[in-house]
């Protein structure tokens, strides 16, 4: 559909003869002024049962329960460590999942972890269409949660039309207000248990009502609810057809094998009302009860095909399925199935199906790269990460003797949920090189405690006597061992031996 | 500007009057949402008048009924700071530099105030790194004009050498050449026999001719065999480690001349917990001694 946006017309100049574009039409009917933009046309839902109905409701509920009720989980963790299952800790800069706690440098495991959903997004709609859409977007399950709160109060479809379409009475105020009321505790709920994901549930929980919690708190709060209000009571189709880019994204995932809600219209073609009393010969099974169009929440016809505001939700299959049962045709009219299985069908071909294409062939390829390499990523997780860093300025201290010295940084990182005792030696030079700063005992080997899930940095210098001098830059190599946790960091001793002075 | 009202046949809309070469310039309103930021802003700023200083007066300003000062919120950020470094600050001024340095949690804390001060205030003539120039003292190696030790190093930042303070360190190089202490021969001759106690090679005959001259002129402040004094701030001239410069023609001019630099006494700007900071972050980088 091609709107033009056409300026000029706002302002008579002359008759019209009508509209010049749906732009202009749609100002002709808005009052006052040009204006750039559609008015919503309302959608009313109608309650429909069935098979696809009941998953969506499995869904919705088992999708809310997961949100709701995670951050309450909790997770045994040493002593001093947050002891919630799932919680984003900004102030401790960990992110713990159960048994996992990854480190803001480990970051990568997120993006893995996005990259590999995008891709399984990517695979699922090749493969079956948009199921995301349909069922486990927190749009389209809020949505449907704020819905069943408008049927509570209002009634189903035919009776909220009459609602909205009343004049204002007692009745409709109470109806309203108490929906609106309802949705926005629901909206409070949706940001409530968000922020419980980035603090320790309890304890917030504790805090926020009686105003002691962080003002992130309150405003995160306040702007989820904002959206959950807006997004699912008001806009609702909106923002799947406006504002998600996915709808526009999927279309270059999906092609004429991939599974979608699709009215059979070799099956259903020619449409026309039917009385119980005539045959079924020479013409289709659609009787335009237009049952499917009443159900539907983003307010299309399915019968007109595949379309961007289609969210594959099955919602117009079950009431289908209903009324083909009513009239005594088979079911699944509309339902999940291909482009070129209906193509087939009209042709009297048999249908083929095939979800092995070279599309979810390389879907499937790029998931397997990315999940194996997250899997390989964490199997070789170290339990420490030692960095050693070389003073730059200056590179090399001269001494009276003729010795040379270095000065390093070495910083250890405990990411075990143990306090450890590190032994760090140096090799590539004489064992007694290495010492620390302001402390005249050299061992050879030095020790570092550092505390669980924490960092710790030491000072060290290493002096070289002249006679193991040999080169400018010579190789060395800092060894770090806590029992079987060990690290080997390789790095140089710069001699000045070049540059003599 | 009193015109008829002239509508433009084309667009619709009103026009200003104004016309050049046949075009007329449309009278298009302002869009509606940026008048309205606009006139919040005029509010705005009414509104900030009267909450913030902003008039100023013959002797001061109006101070605004939320008499906000940006000098006194430096002050409270500032105290803020400092309380919140109270723990680590009052266990520095009571612990010995000893102590301080044998702690790792009070010498992590020390070397952190070290860095920072050395940045601001030393690295201009020691250098960023701490190692000094020509005539600014190398801080990072183990040779000291004036001693390695804690102690020394905090006598040496508290009060300065040739500063303006009672008790700064004080030596003076006499300048032999340019005060004709010595005749210029002579000069060369100790200038080979400088370069002879450092173990380079030297014409043997002017160092024979220089050694009384050595002993009668040098050796009270470096002593016999050149090996310096700390006490006095005299190098030692056996080692590798020159101020003014290694090669022959570096050592003629310092003995000519006798350069002498200055080291601000830095107790007069700091407090006890900083020069004790500074003191353990150079002790600690020069290796400690």
């Amino acid at each position: 559909m091609v709107t033009v946006i056409d300026t000029k017309s706002g302002h008579s100049d002359g008759p019209r003869k009508g509209p010049v574009s749906v732009a202009a039409s749609t100002r002709a009917k808005g009052a006052g002024g040009p204006s750039l933009y559609k008015p919503r046309t309302p959608i009313y839902p109608k309650l429909v049962h069935g098979r696809w109905r009941m998953v969506k409701w499995a869904l919705l509920v088992m999708t809310l329960a997961i949100y709701y009720v995670t951050p309450w989980l909790r997770w045994h963790r040493p002593e001093g460590l947050p002891q919630q299952a799932v919680l984003v800790d900004f102030a401790g800069r960990r992110f713990y999942f159960f048994a996992i706690q990854l480190w803001p440098q480990e970051v990568y495991f997120i993006t893995g972890l996005l990259v590999a959903a995008a891709l399984a997004l990517f695979l699922v709609s090749a493969l079956f269409g948009r199921l995301w859409c349909g069922y486990a977007c927190p749009q389209t399950v809020w949505t449907d949660l704020y819905i069943v709160v408008e049927r509570l109060f209002e009634g189903d479809r035919n009776a909220r039309m009459k609602l909205d379409a009343a004049p204002l009475s007692f009745d409709k105020a109470w109806r309203k207000s108490g929906k609106h009321l309802v949705w926005i505790a629901i909206a409070v709920a949706t940001g409530g248990a968000w922020i419980l994901y980035f603090q320790d549930a309890p304890t917030l929980w504790r805090q926020f009502w009686v105003g002691q919690a962080p003002v992130t708190a309150y405003i995160s709060v306040a702007v989820l609810t904002f959206t959950t209000y807006s997004l699912a009571g008001t806009m609702r189709e909106q923002v799947c057809t406006y504002m998600c880019p996915w709808p526009r994204i999927q279309g270059a995932m999906l092609d004429e094998h991939s599974l979608q809600i699709t009215y059979r219209n070799d099956r259903g073609e020619p449409r026309g009302p039917h009385k119980k009393t005539e045959g079924w010969e020479g013409r289709g099974d659609c009787v335009d009860c237009n049952q499917c169009v009443v159900v539907c929440p983003m307010g299309i016809d399915i019968r007109d095909g595949a379309q961007i505001e289609c969210i594959n939700c099955g919602l117009c299959a079950d009431a289908c399925d209903e009324i083909m049962v009513r009239v005594g045709r088979p079911q699944a009219l509309i339902s999940y199935d291909t482009d070129s299985a209906v193509a087939d069908r009209a042709a009297g071909r048999k249908p083929v199906y095939k979800l092995v294409r070279a599309r979810t062939i390389y879907y499937a390829a790029a998931l397997a790269l990315v999940t194996g390499l997250m899997v390989w990523g964490f199997a070789t997780r170290s339990a420490v990460v030692f960095d050693v860093l070389r003073d730059r300025n200056p590179t090399f201290v001269r001494l009276h003797d003729g010795s040379i010295r270095d000065g390093y940084t070495l910083k250890v990182a405990n990411r075990s949920f143990e306090r450890q005792t590190y032994v760090i030696t140096l090799t590539g030079l004489p064992a007694d090189s290495l010492k620390v700063p302001g402390q005249d005992v050299t061992t050879g080997a030095l020790t570092l405690t550092v505390p669980a899930n924490e960092v710790d940095s030491l000072r060290v210098l290493v002096a070289a006597p002249p006679e193991a001098i040999t080169a400018a830059s010579m190789p060395v190599v800092f060894h770090l061992r806590a029992g079987k946790t060990a690290a080997d960091v390789p790095s140089v001793f710069l001699s000045g031996a070049a540059n003599p002075q | 500007m009193s015109h008829e009202k002239e509508t433009d046949a084309h667009s619709g809309m009103e026009t200003t009057g104004h016309e050049w070469d046949g075009i007329k310039e449309l009278d298009t309103p302002l869009p509606r949402w940026w008048l309205w930021i606009f006139y919040g802003c005029i509010a705005f700023a009414a509104v900030y008048w009267i909450l913030m200083p902003s008039w100023p007066g013959i002797t001061g300003y109006s101070h605004g009924l939320l008499h906000d000062s940006a000098r006194a919120n430096v002050v409270k950020d500032l105290a803020g700071l400092q309380a919140q470094r109270a723990t680590e600050a009052n266990r520095l001024s009571t612990a010995s530099l000893e102590t301080i340095e044998k702690d790792p949690q009070l010498q992590a804390y020390a070397l952190a105030v070290g860095q920072s001060i050395f940045g601001d205030n030393c690295a201009t003539c020691h250098g960023s790194g701490g190692t000094g120039g020509k005539g600014y003292p190398n801080l990072r190696d183990d040779v000291w004009l004036w001693g390695g030790s804690l102690e020394d190093i905090q006598r040496t930042i508290t009060y300065g050498v040739r500063a303006d303070d009672p008790n700064t360190r004080f030596s003076q190089m006499p300048s032999f050449g340019r005060d004709k202490i010595l005749q210029p021969d002579q000069v060369s001759d100790l200038t080979e026999y400088v370069v002879a106690l450092s173990h380079r090679k030297a014409d043997a005959a002017a160092v024979a001719r220089a050694a009384p001259v050595f002993q009668a002129n040098c050796a009270v402040c470096h002593g016999p065999q050149g090996l310096g004094n700390q006490a006095m701030g005299a190098p030692n001239l056996t080692d590798s480690d020159w101020l003014y410069g290694a090669d022959r023609a570096s050592i003629h001019d310092q003995i000519w001349n006798g350069h002498g630099g200055v080291m601000p006494a830095w107790g007069h700007r700091f407090d006890a917990n900083t020069i004790k900071a500074l003191t353990v972050y150079i002790h600690a980088n020069a290796g400690g001694k």
